[in-house]
């Protein structure tokens, strides 16, 4: 199978404190990978390093074989790999559509392209996302009027509307009305299915995960603990410790 | 296409208001002139801060380019600049028509490039700052511009250049800069129209809302910044030009970089009017305008007072501007969607759909 | 400009003589500095008028010294920090409380119309004129007068120790102090467990101004004081502030410090009309090598 990731050997501490120590990884491509851990285990670290938001210690992190550890956010971005936030982030001044429109991928445009107005099939493609997601009647609300669910909803859409290789997704049921998660969960697979959009996603919710993911990574105190198949995790020692405080 | 004729009437009596102004009272046409200044001000320091979210406070930095650029231009290309400004006041040189307004033309272009140009170079030592930073570093570069020019004896130092006098009658004076300062805010309306049907406002928009999530979406933020700012500086370079000329003699802490006057004039008419539309800075800029003329006339001394007052009861009562409480009062001639039904239906509905979904 | 820049070189007693007017002079702008970084810290307010006050304070050291009250300047400082503080408090409850929840932007263009509706009643009621109160001191010379240091310099540079270590006590000993340290870390926190936040805003902005009122005692005793010099008070705030951090006194003294130095060295070698230049150059330098370094973990100042 491709790996699309690699993360090799990665370090990364604040001051004094080690939020990731050694962590070595894969994601693969097309398929759903995912990523546990209890609170403060060094997740979102991972992710940020991943997607650049603040330079690693030490390590590799390749994409597509290509090194990218030393790239900014944007650059990373535009290569294709995207990042939802935990706390959600949107445009929150603009309507779901100018949201959406503003989404649309930045690595196939020209210079000069900012000066034009969005084609006709742009728009209707992030209609039609909106309505992938279930916003289709509130497209032209101020997205910050929107409930926090709804918001979260929106941030999947602007997404998928750059169309990304790779999606990394913090927490994306966290939050949410529990009768919503199962059509996110659906929508998800959709997006990795339909769009071929590989997903690598942060997950408290363990039985989101285990219904979602193909792969997942355990990590504890900075560490990689284990790695499997949903139902190896689940028989994980170490994981079942990990969670229950036993460490 | 009734609301089109409309549209085609409205802007039609603007500019014949624009055109007759000064003919119907011509004592007022240096005011009149200063108003369009006024409106381009406004219009510029909104791309920034009302469009991107940036609020700088050194924008007046281009201004004062802009002038000082013009004017060495107008001057070095006929005569030696350096010379020219360290006989100033003993020796009188007439420039004829022909090399005033060739001078005058070049100036202008001129001095609008090489604002454009700066914007590119002070946008990499400014917008790595956000917030109060910002503010503070682009207000601490303007000043540190006068500062260094009034150090400058090339460009007359502290004691100022004089421009060359303008070859013809004092009427024809007034009514060719009224004209040009009526052109070029004109013509920055016009474009920043054109500017923000495009995408680069959604662009800008979004760096305002969220420049973080920006980034993270892959968007080239620091290419629109820079280019957004690169436009700011471009039009006041040219107003700089136009306004050094019109007054007839310029210095680098009063006229040129004056932080305190116009610097402060072009937030609080954005504010005044509401920030981030394009008929805010024009309304704030007009009402402003005539506020100013009136504390000046009628409050003599306590004028600054006035307009310090004026700041505070704005800035803290009244934030969001005309513009910004009409849209609050009527969202839907702005084309924005509240429907409270449909916005405080929250999850429910979604949830309904999921069903169907 | 070069010739004093040799001139430096030729005479070392002279850098030694900078170097202690500096470390004088900056002691006091230390003060105001450290009311700065306290209402940006707590509060979250950027006061730009921070130099005004300064200058009022020093103002009204002016007057109680002149005729009818004839009241020696360093004897006017409890007076002047109470009225000051009360001026805070009125401006508190009229306009900042406003302003400490919007944005960013609002407390600076709030605070800068209060600047410049200050320095203007000022220049109203006593002209654009330069200004000292007089202390009658007497100046002391060493090494045979190569070095001299005035009198009134060491008193202000103790004043300024001794209302530094006060402040000090109070924030870590006192109720309120402690109060203010809860808000300045986590303000809803320290709501929920029951801090008057909005009491501790109205009296950090209150001891704010007091501060400032005595540090601007101290410049109008050493220095000069004239209606404009605000703005440069409060850009020499500023620049302290961002070079130090809040909730740093030891930075904000070290970095007060640093910048008087600075300036008494550039003001003997360029001129003293460059002194504001000066300031804003290294305000702009400051916030450029922050950048860098902050650009160094993919962050930018925020």
């Amino acid at each position: 199978m491709n790996k699309i990731i690699q993360v090799k050997d990665v370090n990364k501490s604040f001051g004094g404190v080690i939020a990731n120590h050694n962590i070595s990884m894969d994601v693969e491509e097309s398929k759903i990978t995912g990523l546990i851990g209890p609170n403060g285990s060094g997740k979102t670290t991972l992710f940020n390093s991943i997607v650049g938001y603040h330079p690693i210690d030490s390590g590799t992190i390749q994409f597509e074989n290509r090194e990218i550890s030393q790239l900014k956010v944007q650059k990373i971005a535009r290569l294709g790999i995207l990042r939802t936030f935990q706390q959600t982030r949107i445009y929150s001044k603009m309507n779901c559509v100018k949201n959406m429109l503003i989404s649309a991928a930045h690595h196939n445009t020209k210079w000069l392209d900012m000066f034009t107005e969005y084609p006709q099939e742009m728009t209707e493609r992030a209609e039609h996302l909106l309505e992938f997601v279930g916003l289709y009647s509130k497209r032209f609300l101020i997205s910050g009027d929107l409930s926090f669910g709804q918001q979260k909803l929106l941030e999947f859409a602007m997404a998928l509307m750059n169309e990304p290789k790779v999606l990394l997704l913090d927490e994306p049921t966290a939050g949410i009305n529990p009768t919503l998660i199962n059509g996110l969960i659906d929508r998800l697979k959709r997006a990795n299915q339909e769009f071929g959009i590989t997903l690598f996603v942060i997950e408290h919710n363990m039985r989101v995960v285990m219904n979602l993911a193909e792969s997942i990574y355990c990590l504890a105190h900075g560490e990689m603990l284990a790695h499997g198949t949903p139902e190896e995790i689940k028989q994980d020692q170490n994981v079942i410790d990990a969670y229950l405080g036993a460490h | 296409m009734n609301l089109h004729l409309k549209k085609i009437i409205f802007y039609a009596a603007i500019l014949l208001a624009g055109i007759f102004a000064p003919i119907a009272f011509p004592a007022y046409t240096f005011q009149f002139a200063v108003l369009w200044l006024m409106i381009l001000f406004a219009l510029t320091w909104d791309i920034l801060g009302g469009q991107m979210g940036y609020n700088s406070l050194g924008n007046i930095l281009f201004f004062g380019a802009g002038m000082y650029i013009c004017t060495v231009v107008q001057i070095g290309m006929y005569y030696d600049v350096g010379e020219y400004t360290a006989h100033f006041g003993a020796v009188k040189i007439d420039f004829t028509p022909y090399q005033y307004f060739t001078g005058i033309a070049a100036g202008l272009v001129l001095a609008g490039i090489a604002c454009l140009g700066l914007a590119v170079v002070f946008g990499w030592i400014v917008f790595g700052l956000r917030g109060p930073y910002f503010a503070i570093g682009t207000l601490g570069v303007a000043i540190a511009a006068g500062e260094l020019v009034g150090a400058w004896d090339y460009v007359g130092a502290g004691g100022g250049i004089s421009l060359p006098n303008y070859p013809g009658g004092p009427g024809d004076r007034e009514m060719f800069f009224y004209i040009l300062c009526f052109v070029s805010a004109v013509c920055t309306f016009i474009f920043l129209k054109w500017l923000y049907s495009t995408r680069f406002q959604l662009a800008l928009n979004a760096i305002r809302d969220d420049e973080e999530k920006a980034e993270a979406m892959g968007i080239h933020t620091n290419r629109y910044k820079t280019i957004a700012w690169s436009f700011a500086a471009f039009f006041l370079g040219i107003s700089g030009g136009i306004f050094g000329n019109m007054t007839g003699f310029i210095e680098p802490l009063e006229v040129a970089f004056p932080t305190v006057t116009f610097g402060i004039f072009m937030v609080l008419m954005v504010l005044l009017g509401g920030k981030g539309t394009l008929w805010g800075p024009v309304i704030g800029a007009i009402i402003f305008h005539v506020i100013k003329e009136l504390t000046w006339t009628y409050l003599l001394g306590w004028q600054w007072v006035a307009l310090g007052a004026l700041i505070i009861i704005n800035v803290v009562y009244f934030q969001q501007g005309i513009m910004g409480w009409a849209q609050e009062k009527w969202p839907e001639l702005f084309g924005i969607t509240v429907d409270e039904a449909v916005a405080s239906a929250e999850e429910n509905s979604t949830a309904d759909k999921e069903a169907v979904i | 400009m070069f010739d004093n820049l040799s001139l430096l070189g030729l005479v070392p007693m002279l850098n030694l003589q900078l170097l202690l007017d500096g470390l004088l002079i900056g002691s006091v702008f230390a003060l105001a500095a450290y009311g700065l970084a306290l209402v940006w810290g707590v509060m979250n307010i950027k006061n730009l008028a921070q130099g005004d006050f300064v200058i009022l304070g020093g103002y009204i050291a002016f007057t109680l010294s002149q005729p009818p009250i004839n009241l020696h300047p360093i004897l006017s400082i409890p007076i002047i920090f109470v009225l000051m503080f009360v001026f805070g408090w009125g401006l508190y409850h009229t306009i900042i409380k406003r302003v400490i929840e919007r944005d960013l932007f609002t407390s600076l263009l709030a605070t800068f119309g209060l600047a410049i509706v200050i320095q203007q009643l000022i220049n109203l009621a006593y002209g654009p004129d330069v200004q000292t109160a007089e202390a009658g001191m007497e100046i002391r010379e060493f090494f045979g007068g190569e070095i001299t240091i005035a009198d009134t310099k060491l008193v202000s540079f103790l004043l300024a120790l001794v209302v530094a270590l006060l402040i000090t006590l109070f924030m870590k000993k006192s109720r309120m102090g402690r109060a203010i340290r809860a808000t300045s870390q986590n303000a809803r926190a320290a709501r929920i467990m029951g801090v008057d936040t909005d009491r501790v805003y109205a009296f950090t902005f209150s001891l704010n101004a007091a501060i400032c009122g005595v540090a601007g005692v101290l410049i109008s005793i050493i220095w000069v004081i004239q209606p404009f010099f605000g703005i440069t008070h409060s850009i020499r705030s500023f620049v302290i502030v961002t070079s130090a951090g809040f909730g740093n006194l030891i930075g904000v003294i070290l970095s007060a410090l640093g910048l008087g130095t600075v300036e008494q060295f550039s003001g003997f070698v360029f001129g003293a009309e460059f002194q504001q230049a000066t300031v804003v150059g290294l305000l702009v330098l400051v916030l450029i090598i922050r950048q860098i370094m902050q650009s160094r973990q993919r962050q930018v100042v925020k």
